[in-house]
């Protein structure tokens, strides 16, 4: 079953990318975060980075939402650049699974 | 604070144009502050590194024009913050131009408050010895190497410069790099209103109707801050504020929902409270002002070079299933022949993991791919020759099995190279320790219409 309602990535300043999980059904989001799938170990292991490079971690009650924040590889439209607006980088969090 | 205060956000980005039909019904709803954000890092160095917006500058007009006539018929000042694209002196006077035009041919007389946030980079210098310089997150220490090939430097406002134009009776503010909530918070401070209120919903009138459902950044969405909570509602009747869709915006392109930064603050979100007033308008309170030492974030940005590219496409699968052997051979060839490694060439492979790079956790091929060929050089010259060598390179090398012997690559294009001009990254995004709220940006005022 598909339980997110919002799956999104977007550069929160040049250095970085904040990844969004937004639910609707408050139950869900209650079921979720008490799963403990969602933390930064698991963020950094989804995107082979260290530990260090998860930046913040959280989830924000008022909006049944998750946030994680990564340092990015390269600053947003440098020459190394794949995605300017870091808006693309959600895909592999949709794979997700989580017992409820 | 005595009276309540309604602040209209024409839209998240002036230049993006405003929707006639959603400013008519804010017209209606009798704001008494109108502004608009231009600015954002978002598009890449680029602007901030050549000076240049990344709007049209027909419709920037227009949306001006629409915000002044709008003012003038409520008697509500009109404020633009970040003008330009990123806040520098050349995009100020680049709004500048745009607004004595739209004053000539509307016959406006309007006393216009220009604020500046470029700063010498002798200043930042000095911070910088003095230790008063610290990264922003996951940013390299400022160098004074980089600082010297940084093209300028810009520093975010909060809301003290804008609250003086204010009290000097300002038509029009055109204001230089702000921290975009100090936009439309600064009204709402002179109104009396809770800072913490007052910041947080700057931050969220900044983006337009973002906060809205359906959300958009090209919209209206007006403000009423009031003693102990403000209130969000879309002009456009086919939107709606919900308490879900509004906190959702908590979120949107900061690194935590709960807490955001700015000069000299804090603001805590993690005791917020969003709630329905109808089936459209939504309520918030509990927004806090957390006082910090007062330092302003800085930016800048320095030339990396010159691009040109290749874009093409693969569809034979023996070729695409020896695509690392052919760019690995083309990067030997082009290495063999330019002795001087000066340049940078890379293959974005689309398809396979164009898009994430190491991050991909499926970097496993289509049936075709796009390949992007980039090369950036020290000159535009130097960028075209590496590239047209390394293109007919990919072209024509023989990889493992081949049968295609022809062509490897099908390119959209013709010319099959395409300059890209100058390319930015940014040099300078640091925290720069300060005394002085309004010290680092000027303020002019200049008369049209007098």
């Amino acid at each position: 079953m598909e339980i997110a309602r919002i799956v999104r990535s977007k550069n929160s300043g040049p250095f970085e990318i904040t990844l969004d999980v937004v639910f609707d059904d408050p139950s869900i989001y209650g079921k979720v975060k008490a799963a403990g799938v969602l933390t930064a170990e698991s963020i950094a292991a989804l995107y082979r980075l260290p530990r260090e490079r998860v930046l913040n971690c959280e989830f924000f009650d008022p909006a049944l939402a998750f946030k994680a924040t990564i340092a990015r590889s390269v600053s947003s439209g440098s020459p190394a650049e794949t995605d300017t607006y870091g808006g693309q980088q959600a895909a592999p969090l949709l794979g997700l699974r989580v017992e409820i | 604070m005595k009276e309540p205060l309604r602040v209209l956000s024409t839209l998240g980005m002036l230049g993006y144009g405003i929707p006639e039909d959603s400013l008519d019904r804010a017209v209606a709803m009798r704001p008494q502050v109108i502004g608009a954000d231009a600015g954002s890092t978002d598009a890449g160095p680029h602007k901030l590194g050549r000076g240049v917006p990344d709007v049209s500058r027909e419709v920037t007009r227009r949306d001006i024009e629409l915000m002044l006539l709008a003012g003038r018929r409520l008697g509500a000042p009109v404020i633009i913050g970040s003008a330009g694209g990123s806040g520098a002196r050349a995009h100020v006077e680049w709004t500048w131009d745009i607004v004595r035009e739209i004053a000539q041919a509307r016959g406006l007389r309007l006393r216009v408050a220009v604020i500046g946030a470029d700063v010498p980079k002798a200043e930042v210098a000095d911070a910088m010895r003095a230790g008063k310089v610290q990264p922003l997150g996951p940013v390299p220490p400022l160098t004074e190497e980089a600082l010297a090939a940084t093209t300028g430097v810009v520093a975010q406002m909060g809301t003290e410069p804008y609250l003086a134009a204010l009290d000097a009776g300002a038509d029009l503010i055109i204001a230089g790099r702000s921290c975009d909530a100090a936009i439309f918070a600064a009204p709402a401070i002179r109104a009396g209103a809770d800072p913490g209120l007052a910041w947080h919903l700057g931050e969220i009138l900044e983006c337009g109707a973002m906060c809205a459902d359906p959300g958009s950044a090209n919209d209206c969405l007006l403000g009423t801050i009031e003693a102990s909570r403000f209130v969000l509602e879309p002009t456009n009747p086919a939107r709606r504020c919900t308490p879900l869709s509004v906190a959702c915006h908590s979120l949107y392109e900061r690194s935590s929902a709960s807490r955001s930064e700015g000069p000299g603050h804090v603001l805590d979100l993690s005791q917020a409270r969003f709630e329905a007033l109808d089936d459209r308008r939504v309520a918030v309170s509990g927004s806090r002002y957390v006082p910090q030492p007062l330092a302003f974030k800085l930016e800048g940005a320095r030339s990396a070079g010159y691009r040109t590219i290749v874009i093409g496409g693969i569809r034979d699968p023996i070729a695409i299933s020896r695509l690392d052997e052919m760019t690995a051979a083309v990067q030997g060839a082009t290495r063999t022949l330019f002795r001087e490694q000066d340049y940078q060439l890379r293959f974005v492979i689309y398809g396979r993991d164009g898009v994430m790079a190491e991050r991909e956790p499926t970097p496993v091929p289509g049936h075709e791919v796009g390949v992007l060929l980039d090369v950036v050089a020290p000159s535009q010259e130097r960028a075209d020759t590496v590239c047209a060598f390394a293109r007919s390179q990919l072209q024509h090398y023989h990889y493992t099995g081949i049968k295609a012997t022809a062509a490897n690559v099908a390119f959209p294009t013709a010319p099959s190279d395409i300059r890209c001009g100058e390319v930015f990254e940014f040099s300078v995004y640091h925290l720069m320790a300060a005394r002085s709220p309004t010290g680092l940006f000027p303020i002019e005022y200049r008369m049209l219409g007098a």
